[in-house]
């Protein structure tokens, strides 16, 4: 728990695409815990991680699993990326979601979802002094 | 004929919560589905995926819960309902402490010694 009125705040260093392993779920499990236990969020998507949060990502019908695209339910990132930014605004903490922008563009994923916004390394830099600390969850 | 194919699975839960499935797994029921003869031979830490009564379930992040989580030892007892064989190194599961009565039924192990012999008996074997 933050222990003044102003909540501390952690930095993420995100560096993993979606759907490639289980990194940028445990990133999402302790973002999540952060959020839940008062602490501000930074993240710097980095590389391929800026295709986290891209808008057009789609849930699709499972044939192998026999199951429409509605009964297969599945969440695509973008989606709990969003989930994330609305616990952050209900428990009235700051979610800053921030994508690389060269990134971006050299993957062609500029439409983010609501609520994530376009940076540079600068805002990785503001982001590190500006936190208690900062956890880099690299890419391998 | 159709092409017999033999999948190599050895990087496991690799994105399966996100996927709600093993990507491999999934192409091994994808491809049987377009004609060919798929199998699957889970070695490393993949010998897991064998294992009974997995629960992957309870995922959730602020509002949004994951109700359809991964069940691949289900996915992998629809492979072999569907015709396809799966096996998996004794020996790897073994210095995990998967014990055979713990595995799914149907799966088949086998030493690794016997991967030549095993091999030949497949048009195509492929290492994921």
């Amino acid at each position: 728990m933050a222990d003044s009125d102003t909540p501390a705040t952690i930095t993420f260093v995100l560096n993993d695409p979606p759907y490639e392993n289980a990194r940028s779920t445990t990133a999402f499990r302790l973002i999540d815990t952060a959020i839940r236990r008062g602490f501000n969020v930074n993240v710097f998507a980095y590389e391929g991680a800026v295709a986290l949060p891209f808008a057009r990502q789609a849930p699709h019908a499972n044939a192998v699993h026999g199951r429409d695209v509605a009964s297969e339910d599945h969440p695509n990132t973008k989606d709990w990326i969003a989930a994330l930014l609305a616990e952050a605004a209900e428990r009235q903490v700051k979610l800053d979601w921030v994508n690389c922008g060269l990134c971006v563009d050299e993957r062609g994923v500029a439409e983010a979802i609501p609520g994530t916004r376009r940076g540079s390394p600068a805002d990785l830099a503001k982001f590190s002094e500006a936190s208690r600390s900062t956890l880099v969850i690299p890419t391998r | 004929m159709a092409e017999n194919i033999l999948s190599i699975v050895e990087s496991a839960y690799r994105a399966t919560l996100e996927e709600q499935d093993d990507p491999i797994v999934w192409l091994a029921h994808a491809l049987r589905a377009s004609g060919a003869a798929t199998h699957l031979l889970l070695r490393g830490n993949a010998v897991n995926y064998g294992v009974r009564d997995q629960d992957a379930s309870g995922l959730r992040f602020g509002a949004r819960a994951q109700t359809q989580p991964p069940r691949i030892d289900r996915d992998l007892l629809a492979l072999i309902d569907k015709g396809g064989e799966v096996f998996y190194i004794r020996d790897d599961a073994s210095i995990r402490g998967i014990r055979p009565d713990e595995v799914i039924p149907g799966l088949k192990p086998v030493k690794t010694t016997d991967l030549p012999a095993l091999f030949r008996r497949f048009d195509r074997v492929w290492h994921w």
